[in-house]
């Protein structure tokens, strides 16, 4: 069975390398945060099966508290790319570093 | 000892399955040509792959240890929708287009005059005609 959970850990692993490259040559800014997105699930993955092959299943708490983290990560860095700012929905004028 | 055997290549089968689920993805996340397309092949990924991998997981575990991977697993499925949604609406509103077509939805304000026309037979950049320069 350590061969299956070494054969699913390969694939995952793979798959992370895929969504790497894919955020490094992606055109837009989005293609980044998908790929990004894609690696933190396949992160989530990773850490549940290398419990199990490591024998210590407790590590899926990792897992969820990862997945949480990577959720609101990425809803964090869409709405800066989208409004230009964490704080309100209003988009600054252009000059408004003049008047700062 | 015998049901043990039979759970164990169930998980197996659930594991190997999760894991080509997630290689495809992968494949289609470098090689498809436009945004939304790899928005796809993410989705996969995070559908069918994560629920192969932890179900499979979930076969050869103990049943709290498999209460928590469905907890996991329902999180993924919540999350990764949630924001595919959220991304795609983003690139949407900032302009990356579809395929060859230059604009789909004419609810976002038409770009700037001064930007010009857009042959629809051009092969697509991924930003939008208005956003090419403007983003400096």
């Amino acid at each position: 069975m350590s061969y299956v959970y070494a054969a699913a850990a390969s694939a995952i692993l793979i798959t992370m390398l895929l969504a790497m490259g894919r955020a490094i040559v992606g055109p837009t800014t989005y293609d980044r945060i998908l790929a990004l997105n894609a690696f933190g699930t396949k992160t989530v993955l990773l850490i549940a099966v290398m419990g199990y092959l490591f024998g210590r299943p407790e590590w899926l708490d990792l897992a969820l508290v990862y997945g949480l983290c990577n959720f609101v990560g990425t809803l964090a860095v869409l709405r800066f790319s989208k409004y230009g700012s964490l704080a309100n929905d209003v988009t600054l004028p252009p000059d408004a570093e003049d008047h700062a | 000892m015998t049901l043990e055997l039979v759970l164990q290549c169930i998980g197996a089968v659930f594991l190997l399955g999760g894991s080509f689920f997630c290689i495809v993805g992968g494949i289609g996340l470098v090689r498809l040509p436009t945004f939304y397309t790899r928005c796809h092949a993410a989705g996969v990924t995070d559908s069918a792959g994560a629920a192969g991998v932890l179900v499979g997981l979930a076969f050869v575990s103990t049943p709290l240890v498999a209460f928590k991977l469905v907890t996991v697993l329902a999180f993924v499925w919540l999350t990764s929708v949630a924001s595919t949604h959220a991304l795609v609406k983003a690139a949407h509103a900032r302009g990356v287009r579809v395929m060859n077509t230059p604009r789909l939805d004419w609810t976002i304000p038409p770009p700037a005059p001064d930007d010009g026309e857009v042959d629809p037979s051009t092969p697509p950049s991924d930003l939008g005609p208005h956003l090419s320069g403007e983003e400096a």
